[in-house]
C-alpha cells in the first residue's frame, strides 16, 4: 500500500521526469535544426579571436553584409531549386548578363533607374522561363540545361559588352548596394533610426511569437515551458538589439539589408506556410506521389526556375551596383557559392529537404570564413581550399546526424 | 545418379514476419519440362531465387541437390557455373548494348581482360541460330521487340552451357505468336536433353509443354502431378492452386447499395513505350453507391493500368473512352481534375507512388487537398494538425505523433496514412489498388473495416487485389480481367475461387495448342 504522500511524491517525480524528457527532446530537435547556427557562432568567435577583434567591428559587420548580399539573394532562389530536386548552374552568368544589360540601358542610353530595374527583372524571369521550360516540360536534366545556360548567357554578356566594362552607374543605382538608410533623428555618433528599427523588429518578433504560442495553446497543443519561451525571446531580442547597436555606431542600416530581410521573410513564409511551398517540397520528396496527389508538378517546377531567374537578375543588379560597373567577368563562380551555401545550410542533394534560413546561414558561414581569412591575410589559394573542406565537412556532419537519427 | 537432375528438400525461407516458403519440396527429372504453378505470392519466385543463389546458402533451411550433389550456392555465379540459369520475369538486358555484348555480359570472351570480339561475334551467331533469331549480333537490344529480347535472354542462358533453364513467366509480355514460338523452342531444347522449370500463369501453355507440374500455395508444396499419368486438366490445376479454406478473416457487413454513381465506357489504353501494344482493350465497368467492386486478375492482366489510366491518365497513351459520374460525363484528363471530380486512387506502390517518405504524417495526409485547410494559399498548420490527429485517432495509426516521418512507420500504418490522405480528399469513388499488400493479418482486418465504413458512408469502392480470398471476402461484385479485357463479371453469391481463376486464366484470342 502506498500512502497518499508517497503517491504524490511519485506523481511529482514522474511529472518532473516527463518535463525533463520533453526538454531533452526539444534540445535534441533544436540541436539538429540549429546545428549550423551554432557552427556559425563558433566560426565567428574563432575569427574574432584570431583577428584580434576586427571581425565584429561595426565597419566589418557592415562590410560582411554588403559583400555577401548578392550570394545570399542567389542562395534563396537556389534553395527552392534544390528542394525540387534540381540545380541551377547558370545563375552567375545570368547575373552578369542582366548586369551588362542594366549597364547598357542606364549608362549608355540613360534609361531611368526604375525602368531599368523593372526591365532587368523581367529579363531574369524570361531567362528562368526558358530554362524552366526545358527542365519541366521537355524533361532535360537541369544540370545540362543550366550548364548550357551558363555558357550561353556568359557568351551573351561578352557579346553585348563587346568585351568592355561599362561604368560608372548613376549614384541612385549605386545606392542599392552601398547606400544606408538616412537617420531621421539626426543622431551625433549614433544612428538612432537604426536603433528604432531594431526596437520595432524586436517588438514585432515578440508579438508574433506570443500570438503563435497562444494559438497553439488554444488548439490544446503541448507548448514549451514558459521559462524556456521567455529565455528564447530574451536571447533573440538581445541579438537583434546588439546587432542594431553595432550597425548604429557605423553608418546605420545598409539599404541592401532591408531588401535581404524582406526577401528572407517573404520566401520563408512561402516555403513554410503556403500551398505552393508545400507543393515544392512534395515534388522534391517524391515527384510521382506528388503528381498522383494532383499537384501540377511541371508547372510548379517551371515557376521555381522563373523565380530563380528573377533572383539571379536581382543579384546581378546588386553586384553591378556594388562594383559600380558592368563587366564581362561579373558573377563568375557565383553559382557554386550559392549551391555550397544551400548544402552547408542543410539541403539534400536528392531534393525535398532544406530551408530558406538554412541557405542564409550557409551563405553566412561561407561569407564569414572568406572575410575572416582575408582579414588574416590568407591568400585566395588557401581560401578556396579551406572553403572546399568546409563544404565537405558540413555535409558529412549533416549526413552523420541523419543516420544517427534514423 | 538418380533420375532427378534437381531435388530441393524441405526448403524454408523466412522474411521478417512472413514465412515465404514452408518446407517446400521440388523434384525435377532429367530432360523434362517442369511447371511451377501457384497464385501470386505463393512463393514460386522466392523458391527460384533460393535455387539460383540470389538468397545465398544459410539464409534458408533445407537442402538442394543438383545431379545428386549437395549445393550451397553463395551467389548466382556459382549456380550458373553448374548450369542452372534463371531468366527473370523482368528482362535483364541492357538496351544500349548490342545483342552480342548482352549475351556475353559478365561472361566476356576475353583473355587478360581484353575482349576477343571475333570470337564473341562467331559464338553469338551460333547461339542466335539455335534460338532461331535472325538478327545481326551488332543490333542494339533496345531496337528489338519484347519477343526477340526474350530469345536473346535464352541465347544468353545457352551461352552459359545451361543444364537446367528456369523461366519465370516467360510469355507474360509476349503476344500469341511470340509465345508459341518460344514454347516450341523449349520443346526443341527438351529433345536435345535440356531440363527446364517454367513458371507460368497461363494454364494452356503449361498443358502444352509441361511433363509434370508442382503446385505451390501459401509457401507450401501442395502436390506434384505427372501431366500424362494423372491426366491433368486445367480445372485440376486450378483446384490445386486455390483449394484453401476461407476462414473468418473478413468483417461482417450488410451492403446498402444505391444507384450507379461511376461508369467507365469503352476504355482503351496503349502501352506508354510500345505504342502498338494494347494494354486495356475495350473495358466497360460501373460501380454503384455503397458498393465494393473487385477487380480480379493475374499479374499483367491490366488492372493497375486500368485504374491509373482512369485516374487522370496517369498511365498509358492513346487513351480513349468515356467516364461518367451520376450519369454525366466527367473530365479525368489530369489528376487534379480527377480528384476534383471525386475520384481517389490508392496506389499499389505505397512507397513509390503513395507517400512522401521523408515528410511527416500530417503533411502526407493533407497533400492531395491542401486547399481544404488553407485560407488564400496560406496553410493553416494548426487546423492541419487537428485534422491529422483526427485521422490518427479514427484509423488507429500507431505513432507517437503526427510529426513522425512516414518512412519510420510499419507497412500497415503507412497504408493507413495513405488511406487517410485519400479520405481527406473526400472522394465519392475510391480505387484501392492492392490495399493490403505486404501488411500483416491484424492490420489487414483493420483496413477491411475502414473499407467497410467507407462503403457504409455511400462511397463507391473499386478494389484491385491479387488475393482471391480477399476479393471473395470483401466484394459485392467482381470483374475479372485477363490480357487487358474484362473476361467476366460475377456476383458475390455466385463467386468461387475456381470460377474466378478460370476467368483469370482465360485467353480470349486464339489458343495455343
Amino acid at each position: 500500500m502506498q500512502t497518499p504522500v508517497q503517491k504524490a511524491i511519485q506523481h511529482r517525480s514522474t511529472a518532473n521526469e516527463s518535463k525533463i524528457q520533453l526538454l531533452k527532446q526539444m534540445m535534441k530537435n533544436n540541436m539538429r535544426s540549429y546545428g549550423m547556427v551554432i557552427a556559425l557562432v563558433l566560426i565567428m568567435l574563432l575569427f574574432q579571436i584570431l583577428t584580434g577583434g576586427i571581425l565584429l567591428r561595426p565597419l566589418n559587420i557592415t562590410n560582411l553584409i554588403l559583400q555577401n548580399s548578392y550570394i545570399l539573394v542567389l542562395a534563396i532562389g537556389m534553395m527552392l531549386v534544390i528542394i525540387t530536386g534540381h540545380i541551377d548552374l547558370s545563375v552567375g552568368s545570368v547575373a552578369a548578363f542582366v548586369g551588362a544589360l542594366a549597364g547598357i540601358l542606364m549608362v549608355q542610353h540613360h534609361v531611368p533607374m526604375f525602368v531599368t530595374v523593372l526591365i532587368s527583372l523581367l529579363l531574369g524571369a524570361l531567362i528562368g522561363a526558358w530554362q524552366g521550360f526545358w527542365v519541366a516540360y521537355v524533361k532535360i536534366p537541369a544540370f545540362i540545361v543550366t550548364l548550357a545556360g551558363m555558357l550561353l548567357f556568359r557568351g551573351f554578356t561578352m557579346i553585348i559588352l563587346e568585351g568592355q566594362s561599362i561604368a560608372p552607374f548613376p549614384k541612385s543605382f549605386q545606392n542599392i548596394s552601398s547606400g544606408f538608410l538616412p537617420d531621421l533623428f539626426h543622431g551625433q555618433n549614433l544612428h538612432i533610426f537604426t536603433l528604432v528599427i531594431g526596437l520595432i523588429a524586436s517588438i514585432l518578433f515578440i508579438g508574433s511569437e506570443i500570438r503563435k504560442r497562444n494559438n497553439q495553446k488554444q488548439y490544446g497543443f503541448t507548448i514549451s515551458p514558459a521559462a524556456v519561451f521567455g529565455a528564447k525571446l530574451i536571447v533573440i531580442v538581445a541579438i537583434i538589439m546588439a546587432f542594431s547597436y553595432v550597425l548604429a555606431t557605423y553608418e546605420g542600416i545598409p539599404t541592401i539589408l532591408i531588401i535581404l530581410a524582406m526577401l528572407i521573410i517573404a520566401y520563408s513564409f512561402v516555403a513554410n506556410k503556403t500551398v505552393i511551398g508545400r507543393h515544392i517540397y512534395a515534388i522534391g520528396g517524391n515527384e510521382k506521389a506528388a503528381q498522383l496527389s494532383g499537384i501540377k508538378t511541371k508547372r510548379v517546377t517551371f515557376w521555381v526556375f522563373v523565380n530563380m531567374g528573377v533572383l539571379a537578375a536581382l543579384s546581378g543588379l546588386i553586384f553591378a551596383a556594388r562594383l559600380n560597373a558592368a563587366t564581362p567577368k561579373a558573377g563568375n563562380l557565383f553559382e557554386l557559392d550559392a549551391i555550397a551555401a544551400c548544402f552547408i545550410g542543410g539541403a539534400s542533394a536528392y531534393g525535398g529537404v532544406g530551408t530558406i534560413s538554412g541557405a542564409i546561414i550557409g551563405g553566412l558561414v561561407m561569407g564569414v570564413i572568406n572575410n575572416g581569412m582575408s582579414l588574416l591575410g590568407l591568400g585566395i589559394d588557401w581560401q578556396q581550399a579551406i572553403k572546399g573542406l568546409v563544404l565537405l565537412v558540413a555535409v558529412a556532419f549533416d549526413i552523420y546526424n541523419k543516420n544517427k537519427a534514423a | 545418379m538418380s533420375e532427378f537432375i534437381l531435388e530441393m528438400r524441405g526448403i524454408t525461407k523466412e522474411f521478417p514476419g512472413v514465412k515465404a516458403l514452408d518446407n517446400v519440396n521440388l523434384k525435377v527429372r532429367e530432360g523434362e519440362i517442369h511447371a511451377l504453378c501457384g497464385e501470386n505470392g505463393a512463393g514460386k519466385s522466392t523458391l527460384m531465387k533460393v535455387l539460383s543463389g540470389v538468397y545465398p546458402y544459410g539464409t534458408y533451411s533445407g537442402e538442394i541437390l543438383f545431379k545428386g550433389e549437395v549445393c550451397k550456392f553463395k551467389n548466382i555465379k556459382q549456380s550458373e557455373e553448374l548450369g542452372i540459369v534463371i531468366i527473370h520475369q523482368e528482362l535483364a538486358l541492357i538496351p544500349y548494348l548490342s545483342i552480342a555484348e548482352n549475351i556475353f555480359l559478365g561472361n566476356e570472351r576475353a583473355k587478360k581482360g581484353i575482349i576477343n570480339w571475333n570470337e564473341t561475334i562467331v559464338k553469338t551467331k551460333e547461339l542466335l541460330q539455335k534460338v532461331g533469331l535472325d538478327e545481326s549480333p551488332h543490333t542494339l537490344v533496345g531496337n528489338l521487340g519484347v519477343g526477340k529480347q526474350q530469345l536473346v535472354e535464352i541465347a544468353k542462358a545457352l551461352s552459359k552451357e545451361v543444364k537446367l533453364l528456369i523461366l519465370d513467366e516467360p510469355t507474360a509480355a509476349l503476344n500469341e505468336d511470340d509465345s508459341e514460338n518460344l514454347l516450341n523452342l523449349l520443346l526443341e531444347f527438351k529433345k536435345q536433353g535440356m531440363s527446364a522449370i517454367i513458371i507460368s500463369h497461363k494454364l494452356n501453355e503449361i498443358s502444352k509443354v509441361a511433363d509434370s507440374i508442382t503446385i505451390l500455395r501459401d509457401g507450401k508444396t501442395i502436390e506434384t502431378l505427372d501431366m500424362k499419368r494423372d491426366n491433368v486438366t486445367e480445372d485440376r490445376i486450378i483446384r490445386g492452386m486455390v483449394g484453401r479454406d476461407l476462414t473468418n478473416r473478413y468483417p461482417v457487413r450488410n451492403p446498402k447499395i444505391g444507384d450507379v454513381i461511376f461508369e467507365v465506357k469503352d476504355w482503351n489504353v496503349y502501352h506508354p513505350l510500345h505504342s502498338e501494344r494494347k494494354v486495356i482493350d475495350n473495358v466497360s465497368i460501373y460501380i454503384r453507391k455503397g458498393e465494393i467492386v473487385g477487380i480480379a486478375g493475374l499479374m499483367g492482366a491490366g488492372r493497375t493500368e486500368l485504374a491509373m489510366s482512369v485516374f487522370g491518365k496517369s498511365y498509358g497513351r492513346k487513351i480513349s473512352g468515356k467516364v461518367f459520374k451520376n450519369g454525366s460525363e466527367i473530365d479525368v484528363s489530369d489528376v487534379s481534375k480527377a480528384i476534383a471530380n471525386g475520384i481517389a486512387y490508392v496506389s499499389e506502390d505505397r512507397k513509390g507512388n503513395g507517400l512522401i517518405l521523408m515528410e511527416d504524417i500530417r503533411k502526407n495526409i493533407t497533400l492531395s487537398r491542401l486547399g481544404k485547410i488553407a485560407k488564400k494559399f496560406v496553410v493553416d498548420e494548426n487546423k492541419e494538425i487537428i485534422e491529422a490527429e483526427r485521422f490518427r485517432d479514427q484509423l488507429k495509426i500507431k505513432t507517437p505523433s503526427v510529426f513522425q516521418k512516414t518512412e519510420a512507420l510499419s507497412g500497415g500504418n503507412q497504408q493507413k496514412v495513405v488511406l487517410s490522405k485519400w479520405i481527406f480528399a473526400e472522394p465519392d469513388i475510391l480505387i484501392l489498388d492492392e490495399p493490403t499488400r505486404g501488411i500483416d493479418v491484424g492490420a489487414k482486418y483493420e483496413i477491411y473495416t475502414i473499407i467497410h465504413q467507407l462503403a457504409e458512408e455511400g462511397k463507391a469502392i473499386l478494389m484491385i487485389s491479387s488475393e482471391l480470398p480477399e476479393i471473395l471476402g470483401m466484394c459485392d461484385r467482381i470483374y475479372v480481367m485477363s490480357e487487358g479485357r474484362i473476361t467476366g463479371e460475377v456476383n458475390r453469391d455466385e463467386a468461387t475461387q475456381e470460377k474466378l481463376m478460370k476467368l483469370m486464366t482465360k485467353t480470349t484470342v486464339r489458343r495455343v495448342v
